[in-house]
């Protein structure tokens, strides 16, 4: 679907979530594109909680929609600050809003270097693209 | 080469997300999402492009006889244009394929999974040798839809003069439909009220157009393959490859209904009346999930940290609102009311063991 919607000012992984930096916050939620390919969402498992620390590559929730399940890792260490309580009564909202109140994680850096690995939204759209080919 | 149906073009306008399935590109589910589609054919009606699915006529002096060697349910048993559901067999019990058996007034048409055509149509013709039949694969020929859910009578009804209200149910007709010569049937694999239609590829046209346009004031959607999956497993209809297959039998399946030992003799006959005799070792069940994880095929079924079985097909059920799954477990322990736990990635989360369906609400006549 070429048609997802990429908003500007967020970053991007290959696996499809984005990735907000204030400060030293990050917060990271799935794509629309990504919502739009797991198509209906049914529940979210959080595998951590807060306070907890989390290695990079670690997965820290299993999203299970109709068809499959999907873990999410973290793409970065870090200090675990805030996990969506709004998902698992309404797993929906990753498909209504995957950028706003479907967000799923909020995590501490101790440093943001892993940002030069991250896409912009135009780089991001390339692959999405290019994947719905 | 992938195969397209007749109705791509309307898959396309309407929003459809096509999956390549048994080699055909379909509607895994259009622009409402799975749940969407589930819940209104619940409600409404919807309509599926299921044109995959298989045709094989059997005619000749011995159609009924040689139509009844090969399958287990009794096919002596139907009056012209009445409709049964059944398995055919291999000698060892295994199942080929589950179809329909229509009686026909000059032949018999078994509609077969999509995915199973070619295995099915060499089968028969092999088995048909020592018979005075002919065997005919139609399956490239003819376009089939579904309409499905408590309104589509409403939805058929503006587009014949038949009087579908006394078509009962697993029963068939050659109609005039939409200006079309069609075969209808009062059949469907979702639990409720519904038709399927079978009309040859040249003669498609418009009619997908012609019945959205009629079925709008009824709030007909276009359904993919995804919710007619959902709906299937919350009536607790096999689906082959996941829940039957070359390594299962009828007996094992919950099928017994569709086996009737006491006909003349037909493949898999001996291999079956033994089992029964012998009793099964495993049974197809239907479960509900304690929690919202989701089984899914393959997962290991467990009681008391022994594996007892394996999850043949799973999803959440938008209707109950429920995980639900559907698995072959140790005959022991297969009786509705039983605990047995499912491993979800690598954690034992507890079902319940249900009477089934899991859909009770259906509209079905």
């Amino acid at each position: 679907m070429s048609d997802s919607n990429i908003p500007q000012d967020l970053l991007y992984t290959s696996s499809h979530e984005w990735i907000k930096i204030e400060n030293n916050t990050m917060t990271l939620g799935i794509t629309d594109f990504a919502q739009n390919e797991l198509s209906d969402i049914v529940y979210v498992e959080y595998l951590i909680s807060e306070d907890e620390d989390i290695e990079k590559d670690n997965p820290f929730c299993t999203i299970e929609a109709v068809k499959t399940a999907e873990d999410i890792n973290s793409p970065v260490k870090g200090k675990i600050t805030g996990i969506n309580p709004k998902l698992p009564d309404d797993p929906a909202l990753l498909n209504k809003d995957p950028y706003g109140e479907g967000w799923l994680l909020k995590l501490e850096l101790s440093d943001d270097s892993f940002k030069s690995e991250l896409m912009d939204a135009t780089q991001y759209k390339k692959l999405t693209e290019e994947s719905s080919h | 080469m992938i195969k397209t149906t007749p109705f791509y073009e309307n898959h396309i306008r309407y929003g459809a997300k096509l999956v390549d399935f048994v080699g055909y590109n379909l509607p895994i589910q259009y622009k409402n999402g799975i749940v969407a589609e589930v819940k209104n054919i619940r409600e409404n009606a919807g309509i599926f492009d299921v044109s995959h699915m298989g045709e094989i006529e059997i005619k000749g002096t011995q159609a009924l006889k040689f139509t009844n060697h090969i399958v287990t349910n009794d096919v002596e048993r139907l009056n012209t244009n009445q409709i049964l559901y059944t398995v055919m067999c291999y000698p060892n019990g295994g199942i080929v394929d589950d179809l329909l058996v229509y009686r026909r007034p000059e032949s018999y048409f078994l509609v077969v999974n999509g995915a199973n055509v070619e295995k099915d149509y060499k089968w028969i013709c092999e088995k048909a040798e020592s018979w005075d039949v002919q065997v005919k694969n139609l399956s490239d020929d003819i376009a089939q839809i579904a309409i499905q859910g408590p309104k589509s009578e409403n939805i058929v009804k503006k587009l014949t003069d038949y009087e579908i209200e006394n078509l009962p149910y697993y029963h068939s007709d050659d109609i005039t439909f939409a200006s079309r010569k069609v075969l209808l049937s009062r059949t469907g694999y979702t639990g409720e009220d519904g038709f399927e239609i079978y009309l040859n590829k040249s003669e498609v046209g418009d009619i997908w157009q012609q019945i959205m346009t009629a079925g709008e004031e009824f709030n007909l959607s276009p359904s993919g393959l995804a919710a007619r999956d959902i709906l299937r497993m919350e009536m607790v209809y096999c689906l082959y490859g996941n829940d039957i297959s070359e390594e299962t039998s009828p007996l094992e399946a919950s099928l017994n209904w569709v086996v009737k030992m006491k006909k003349d003799d037909f493949i898999g006959k001996n291999f079956l009346i033994e089992q029964k005799k012998n009793g099964i070792k495993r049974k197809l069940v239907p479960f509900i999930i304690e929690g919202r994880s989701i089984p899914r095929k393959g997962y290991k079924i467990y009681r008391e940290g022994e594996v007892i079985g394996e999850v043949t097909s799973g999803t959440h059920s938008p209707s109950i609102e429920k995980s639900i799954g559907i698995g072959y477990v140790n005959k022991e322990f297969s009786k509705s009311g039983n605990i047995i736990e499912i491993e979800i990635r690598s954690k034992k989360t507890n079902a319940e063991i249900i009477k089934s369906p899991f859909y009770t609400k259906g509209s079905r006549k």
